[in-house]
């Protein structure tokens, strides 16, 4: 029963047109930041004009790169450190109190962030943490706990326990154990969570926009920003160049981590 | 003598136990500690400012419960977004879930050219919201954008008018940006439940004649019920909550018709009332409806894995 050939090349034409519809939008805005548009920077000939306007955008570019970097530098060690010790303590210690602090955990899932802004916006005025990069930081952490500890329980169950007893006979106390027999382990699940917890404070966009003022914009915030304070007349050069700047590195990852990514994905589909 | 050793064995073991537990909470620490400070307090929080009297410039002004759910409830655009949240809601999720499993039955077979396929569908799942809707905000342009002269070379549109500028045209150029970014992501958790299923049975079902139609709705259908039935309450939920899309595309407008629940909290807080009291009323009414859904849709999904 085999398909007869000119169904197959006609399946083959439209498959190929749908993959196009889906990738033609980002060859699309990464061909246009370099070309010619009247009324970007960029006006005639091909060149990196846009770029040299992101840089001179406000604080700039670079500054607003840097505030990116440094939220997601918190987020990830911070998910990645706090997610596998809790991780480790819910699935390797016996005592009162570890399934509520489980299911806790795994209550933040219920409520959604946009409800919480409000009163947290208060909250970092009264502690001090408002408008700091930080405090950006710890919010997208907080997000990432429940799915992250959740992926760390799991790869801390799936190793038998025989392996750190061994380790513990020979004098090693738990926390050394845990640095050098388990986490070589579950490293694998360490780069999916550091990798959600990246992605996720890469691309924020709402939580700065409440916590942050624009010295301490994210890039995507300073992006929306730019693109309103040029009183009606919009650069949409320096648009699509602010854009291409903010994929990179997630096409990057994309593609160099796919393994992950879909791992992170089935995680997220068992949450339930 | 033996009864000594006896009791020194519980007493080893209870100190074995304490030992397990000043370890496991010690690990557990900061866990606990992020979300007392950041979670806790601020629902806390959210519950005190919902029911006080808080404006944007002026702080706390004292309790004044119920007026801010009163002014909320009170307010023209309160049922509007919220009938606009659900519209969107509803066309969003239909056309997810139908794009995701016709996406995840084309190249479910592995091959390569379906990985390059499936690589070509996900890439966008990749982006951010926020930069996906800053793209499409700029393929929307009629300056610089592709779509108004394609539109308006078919007559559909004026030259050099946009799709943003009315409130249905920027509904759909909206959901465009959605099922575009999410199509992927979609595709890929259909994908998964699809490979659960074993192979003998469409075998069977070939073997009894059974032709393409009919196995999927016989077959595929009915086994792929709880991967639907999880992509939908994602669809859902993700949906009612929706932001950064609108705020980028349309901020809301035209004439405030693409508000939905989400940015009507944010307008509340700093455009139209610079009123933290009603935000905080309205964010605690999307709080308890997302918590009421999640508590139905989990316990929907626990009877299906049953």
């Amino acid at each position: 029963m085999t398909t007869p050939l000119w169904k197959r090349i006609v399946a083959r034409v439209l498959q190929s047109l749908l993959a196009l519809a889906f990738i033609s939008p980002l060859i699309w805005v990464i061909v246009c930041s370099f070309s010619p548009q009247p009324g970007s920077a960029q006006s005639s000939g091909w060149g990196v004009a846009n770029y040299l306007t992101l840089f001179g955008y406000q604080e700039g570019l670079p500054v607003y790169l840097l505030n990116s970097v440094i939220v997601s530098a918190i987020s990830v060690v911070l998910s990645v450190v706090v997610c596998t010790l809790a991780g480790y303590s819910f699935s390797r210690f016996d005592y009162p109190g570890r399934n509520l602090g489980f299911m806790v955990t795994l209550s933040i899932l219920m409520v959604p962030y946009a409800s919480l802004l409000i009163p947290l916006m208060v909250w970092y005025k009264n502690i001090g943490l408002n408008d700091t990069l930080l405090g950006v930081g710890l919010v997208i952490t907080l997000f990432q706990l429940p799915m992250s500890t959740f992926i760390m329980r799991n790869a801390f169950d799936a190793i038998p326990k025989d392996m750190e007893e061994a380790a513990m006979v020979d004098g090693c106390n738990s926390f050394q154990a845990l640095l050098k027999i388990l986490v070589p382990v579950v490293k694998p699940s360490m780069v999916t969570v550091g990798l959600l917890a990246f992605l996720e404070a890469w691309n924020n966009f709402m939580i700065p926009l409440y916590l942050s003022s624009s010295g301490k914009s994210t890039l995507p915030l300073a992006m929306v920003n730019m693109r309103q304070q040029t009183m009606g007349v919009i650069d949409y050069g320096a648009t699509e160049a602010g854009v291409v700047v903010l994929l990179i590195p997630c096409a990057i990852l994309f593609l160099a981590l796919q393994k992950y990514y879909v791992k992170g994905f089935m995680a997220g589909a068992v949450k339930g | 003598m033996p009864s000594v050793s006896k009791g020194a064995v519980p007493e080893r073991k209870s100190k074995a136990r304490a030992a397990q537990t000043r370890r496991g909470l010690l690990y557990a620490l900061p866990d606990w500690a992020m979300i007392v400070l950041l979670f806790f307090v601020p629902i806390a929080l959210l519950f005190i400012m919902a029911c006080s009297r808080w404006s944007l410039m002026g702080g706390n002004r004292g309790l004044n419960f119920p007026d801010n759910f009163i002014a909320v409830f009170e307010n023209k655009l309160f049922g509007q977004s919220i009938l606009f949240t659900l519209e969107y809601t509803v066309i969003v999720t239909i056309f997810l879930l139908v794009l995701g499993l016709g996406l995840a039955l084309i190249v479910q077979e592995s091959s390569k050219w379906n990985n390059v396929l499936r690589t070509c569908f996900l890439l966008p799942s990749a982006t951010g919201l926020a930069s996906a809707s800053l793209l499409f905000y700029a393929l929307y342009s009629p300056q610089v954008g592709p779509v108004t002269k394609i539109l308006s070379f078919f007559g559909l549109m004026d030259q050099g008018g946009s799709v943003l500028a009315t409130g249905q045209s920027a509904l759909w150029a909206t959901i465009i940006v959605i099922v575009w970014r999410f199509s992927g992501y979609y595709m890929l958790l259909m994908m998964i439940g699809l490979q659960a299923i074993p192979g003998d049975l469409y075998e069977a079902a070939r073997m009894d004649g059974a032709g393409t139609w009919r196995i999927f709705r016989s077959v595929t259908l009915p086994l792929m019920k709880p991967t639907i039935v999880m992509c939908l309450v994602y669809c859902v939920t993700g949906s009612i909550l929706a932001f950064d899309q609108f705020f980028i595309l349309t901020k809301g407008g035209p004439n405030n018709s693409t508000m939905t629940v989400v940015q009507l909290i944010y307008n509340f807080a700093f455009d139209s009332k610079k009123d933290l009291g009603m935000a905080a009323a309205l964010s605690l009414l999307v709080l308890v409806a997302l918590v009421i859904i999640n508590a139905i849709q989990m316990r929907g999904m626990r009877d299906n894995t049953k």
